[in-house]
């Protein structure tokens, strides 16, 4: 600051240029200092941490002495059977909840696009998972499945425990994910629909193309970037999940809907092998990137 | 809104045909249960006495609705305790949040750099990341710092993880306002801190607030973390003592547990319905076309 007082009157144009640039630059960084802060300490640093302890024997223990041990935990989690079922249910969940929100939710910004009556209704309904926390959304649905007194049970006239069920437990957390997600796909889907020009349909109308091409020929295309981002954003997000289905099952009956997530929870903090679950978090972390790289280098090459 | 109306009856010729419409109506109804009728399934069993939660047949409205189990709930487990907890975190989270990354986030705006493309980059990044990589050495660090089962560690924590999107959020907010206002500022002979304060501050005022709200909820409801940080049950927050209410499979604890969830849930519908609005028609729509 007192550089810029003490400056003479009038230097030359360059000067006075760089100086300038070299005070925004100290201002601009002054500025980011305290979120860099805590950015730096507990995020990158134990990024970098994490990183590091996956190629350690490191216990999440006072008393133990952490040794390096290379590739070990990698050769390990290639060799366990639990990793792999976990694998597979985390693939499988994700996979379905994630194409399943999707189709729900384009058909529900369809519907609110519309000039429908009681679409009001529906607008204010499509909020309230987004609002609820994903403990109580567990345990709602718990309350839903209950094998005694579920309405689920007693609609169908079944006598299932959902929750405990070897085969049906997946499919039924799998509906949760669905009804948890799908709204806020669909207000981010409806606000991209309300984003497509008018005249662009006036075009085709003309032509006397019928709702379905209008759909296909129109809609579909421009609403591609949104649809993009926001199947990758749920992806990321139903890998990750981890409240909702602690909740629901911890994993389990039998491990049968035991996500990566809880499995390296699990590992860290009820068997204590911090390294070992840094190594799991490793390899999804790496999972993740390449299925989000591979399928947003596909979509760019064809929007090419 | 009325544009859209118009936009949307253009796009339908069939309008006045009713019947044409019978399919897109059945379809809404469809979602409409669909999606309400774990609510209600959720608001009749908190109302229910325990005497009929015990009878075989569950029916949707209850016979004698009571609102007894509210009170239990609270009886029950240390609901009141946990519901502070939260509180104070929360609370002490989302100001903090605001605080730090409100200059960062001009700086974002303002600044065209290397930094602001990194930072933009790590607000994305963090999107994505899995939260188990970054959990197990958080915890180590946080234990080595004595913050283990301590709410300021929570709090940290749940700053450092709701920074990048309020970041994201602000630097938004920050960029519709016009830079020649500043700059008009200037000119009249306001210093800068001043042109900021008077000008600036007062257009940004509603991004703050929703800012502020959104961390806010973001830390009422978070659980992962929680989980980890809070191992003793005297200092658990909301959803912690929440999800030990499950226990074993037994029906009589359903209501209590059913009226603590709606409990829980309140906050966050007050804050959704302050800003729905602006969450259909901008924010989100901002955040994911970048």
């Amino acid at each position: 600051m007192t550089a810029t007082v003490t400056k003479p009157p009038a230097p030359p144009a360059r000067h006075v240029r760089r100086a300038r640039r070299s005070r925004r630059s100290r201002e601009m960084w002054l500025l980011m200092l305290p979120a860099l802060v805590p950015v730096v300490l507990f995020s990158v640093g134990p990024l970098l941490y994490g990183i590091g302890l996956a190629f350690t024997d490191a216990r999440n223990t006072r008393a133990h002495e952490t040794t390096f041990v290379g590739l070990d935990n990698f050769v390990q989690l290639m060799g366990d059977d639990d990793f792999w079922s976990s694998f597979r249910i985390g693939v499988v969940w994700s996979v379905s909840v994630t194409v399943l929100q999707f189709l729900a939710a384009l058909g529900l910004a369809l519907l609110l696009n519309q000039n429908l009556r009681f679409r009001g209704v529906a607008r204010v309904l499509a909020v309230v998972p987004w609002a609820m926390p994903p403990v109580v959304i567990g345990l709602m649905w718990k309350l839903v499945y209950h094998p005694d007194a579920g309405i689920l049970n007693s609609l169908l006239g079944t006598d299932i425990n959902w929750l405990a069920d070897f085969s049906l437990a997946l499919p039924a957390i799998i509906v949760v994910g669905v009804w948890t997600g799908m709204p806020q796909t669909a207000v981010v889907l409806l606000a991209g629909l309300q984003g497509i020009p008018r005249e662009l349909y006036e075009a085709v109308e003309v032509d006397g193309a019928g709702r379905w091409r209008r759909f296909w020929n129109i809609t579909l295309p421009q609403l591609k970037p949104v649809i993009v981002a926001i199947t990758s954003l749920d992806f990321v997000w139903n890998f990750n999940q981890f409240g909702l289905v602690y909740v629901l099952t911890q994993g389990g009956p039998g491990g049968r809907t035991r996500l990566p997530m809880l499995f390296a929870y699990e590992e860290a903090f009820r068997y204590r092998y911090a390294g070992y679950a840094s190594m799991l978090g490793l390899a999804m972390a790496i999972v993740v990137l390449a299925v989000l790289g591979l399928y947003l280098w596909r979509q760019m090459r064809e929007a090419r | 809104m009325k544009g859209r109306e118009m936009r949307a009856g253009a796009m339908n010729r069939g309008r006045t045909g009713g019947l044409r419409r019978a399919p897109q109506y059945l379809a809404l109804a469809a979602y409409v249960v669909f999606l309400a009728f774990p609510l209600v399934w959720l608001l009749s069993t908190a109302l229910k006495t325990p005497q009929e939660m015990a009878q075989a047949d569950p029916t949707w409205i209850p016979r004698e609705p009571t609102l007894a189990n509210f009170a239990d709930a609270f009886d029950e487990q240390d609901l009141v305790g946990a519901a502070t907890r939260s509180l104070v975190v929360a609370l002490f989270a989302s100001v903090i949040t605001v605080v730090i990354a409100l200059p960062a986030a001009y700086a974002m705006a303002r600044y065209r750099s290397l930094v602001n493309r990194i930072a933009i980059g790590w607000v994305l990044v963090s999107q994505v990341f899995p939260f188990i990589l970054i959990i197990i050495p958080l915890f180590l660090i946080l234990r080595d710092m004595e913050l283990v089962n301590t709410l300021p560690g929570l709090v940290i924590v749940h700053v450092t993880f709701t920074l990048p999107f309020a970041l994201w959020m602000l630097q938004g907010y920050v960029r519709a306002v016009p830079p020649e206002l500043e700059e008009a500022a200037a000119v009249d002979g306001a210093g800068r801190l001043r042109s900021i304060t008077g000008v600036v501050a007062p257009l940004l005022a509603p991004g703050v607030v929703a800012t502020l709200l959104f961390a806010f909820i973001s830390s009422w409801n978070e659980f992962l973390f929680a989980l980890v940080v809070l191992q003793d049950p005297d200092v658990m927050t909301l959803p912690l003592t929440l999800a030990r209410f499950v226990g074993p499979e037994g029906v009589a604890r359903l209501g209590p547990l059913a009226a603590a969830s709606l409990m829980a849930t309140i906050p966050s519908l007050i804050f959704f319905a302050i800003i729905q609005r602006r969450l259909k028609s901008g924010l989100m729509a901002g955040a994911v076309k970048g």
